[in-house]
């Protein structure tokens, strides 16, 4: 009695670890993984980056929604059609669940927003913006 | 209200996340208030019981942790 | 030797019942101030707004989904190793409180997910390894509801707590071993608290209620734990009269 409770005890959660670690561990792709790894194209992946700035383009009349996802070293586009999530905006950590069309384009069926282990109010995050702004003009400046 | 200046509707409303962040409030206040409640419903039980009729009435119950 | 005196269970039930006032009124202080100024004082995030504040009661009860862990299995070690009533009491009366903290953290990261992530679960390897650790406790109290000797079922779930153990450091560093949708730490990190001190003061004054008020019903259950053990012995039917 005691050890067949404790063997199904202990089965269930060892079960539920191994199969946690086997499939979803690595929960995503970064676009230089999915790039390096070239799986074949009509399988299901997830992808998570960076919104790269600018690259949201919305064709008129349509509901998709197309956007680079970065992880600063490599791009891949994402073609959506849906309710983004709130936190949806340039420069945001996004996962993208989807599958590989023949152009490279992932096309997803699910759009999720990962957000940073960072809080602050919002005008502690606007003179850091700020900050950042002018650092980049100076660098800019410096260039030429 | 507070340094923030907002009524008590902009209150509850939560910037338009009012539902998921009172929710979660409530099932702590509801998750607190069981974990107080438990042992001391459990210590009345355990205290007014009579020694000697209680023993074999209680090896046929369900254990205590599952109360 | 008077560490002796303290662990046997009459003694023990007589220290705890005079501690719990203690650590009560402490706890529901702080748990007041951190919802004053986790509520009303701590402004809105920049990013997320007001939903952040799902944060002054998640962290506090995945926090101690963990500590609770850690302190049934060091009781669980000290009561294999010393054979104490009181450690062996102790490691059964962790289990449903620390499932009920664990639960808690897995229903606010919900509530939380859905409005900032767009989901309401995901199976990335912080989320799963919680919901493990939820199993662990739950295949606990099954384990000791299911052997009717109090001091046999004590020393099944404590194996059973030992062995559970491997999934604390799982979950604490899987959002740096994997890439997972939940963010990093933010309290705990060796570069200092990424969150501003108007958040972070509520979140530390909520985490240490929550730590008080685990502390102050441990030692209510195990109190009770050890009124119905020593059921039979003259000081329990004294407490009784």
């Amino acid at each position: 009695m005691l050890i067949t409770a404790m063997v199904a005890g202990l089965g269930v959660a060892t079960g539920l670890a191994v199969l946690a670690i086997g499939e979803n561990m690595l929960w995503f792709f970064t676009p230089s993984q999915l790039l390096a790894d070239q799986p074949p194209p009509g399988n299901r992946i997830r992808l998570g980056g960076l919104v790269v700035e600018g690259s949201v383009r919305r064709r008129p009349g349509d509901l998709e929604v197309r956007f680079d996802l970065s992880d600063r070293a490599a791009a891949v586009t994402v073609a959506f059609r849906g309710l983004l999530p709130d936190l949806f905006r340039e420069g945001q950590g996004i996962v993208a669940l989807g599958r590989l069309d023949a152009d490279g384009v992932l096309q997803a069926e699910e759009v999720l927003a990962k957000h940073d282990e960072t809080y602050m109010p919002p005008e502690i995050a606007e003179s850091i913006g700020e900050a950042k702004v002018a650092e980049r003009a100076a660098a800019a400046e410096r260039k030429p | 209200m507070g340094p923030r200046g907002a009524s008590v509707s902009e209150f509850l409303h939560m910037g338009g996340y009012g539902f998921y962040v009172w929710t979660s409030y409530g099932a702590a206040l509801v998750v607190l208030g069981l974990n107080v409640a438990a042992p001391i419903v459990r210590r009345r039980r355990l205290v007014r019981e009579r020694p000697g009729t209680s023993a074999p009435a209680r090896a046929t119950e369900p254990p205590p942790s599952l109360k | 030797m008077t560490l002796r005196r303290y662990a046997s269970p009459r003694h023990f039930h007589d220290l705890a019942g005079r501690l719990i006032p203690w650590l009560g009124w402490p706890c529901a202080v702080l748990m007041a101030a951190g919802l004053w100024t986790g509520l009303v004082i701590a402004p809105p995030d920049y990013q997320q707004g007001d939903a952040y504040r799902i944060i002054f009661v998640h962290v506090p009860s995945a926090w101690l989904s963990l500590f609770v862990y850690a302190a049934m299995a060091g009781s669980a070690a000290a009561g294999l190793i010393w054979r104490t009533k009181v450690a062996e009491a102790a490691t059964v009366a962790c289990a449903p409180v620390g499932a009920s903290f664990t639960f808690l953290a897995l229903l606010t990261g919900s509530l939380w997910g859905k409005p900032m992530w767009g989901t309401w679960w995901v199976w990335d390897a912080r989320l799963t390894s919680e919901l493990v650790l939820l199993f662990l406790y739950l295949g606990i109290i099954a384990l000791n509801g299911a052997i009717s000797d109090p001091r046999k079922a004590s020393r099944a779930c404590a194996i059973l707590a030992i062995v559970g153990l491997v999934d604390l450091p799982i979950i604490h560093f899987s959002v740096e071993w994997w890439n997972t949708l939940h963010q990093g730490a933010t309290v705990f990190r060796l570069d200092g608290p990424s969150i501003h001190p108007s958040m972070l003061v509520p979140l530390l004054l909520m985490v240490a209620a929550f730590t008080l008020f685990f502390l102050a019903v441990l030692l209510m259950r195990v109190r009770c734990e050890v009124l119905h053990r020593e059921r039979h012995s003259r000081w329990v039917r004294e407490v009784r009269a």
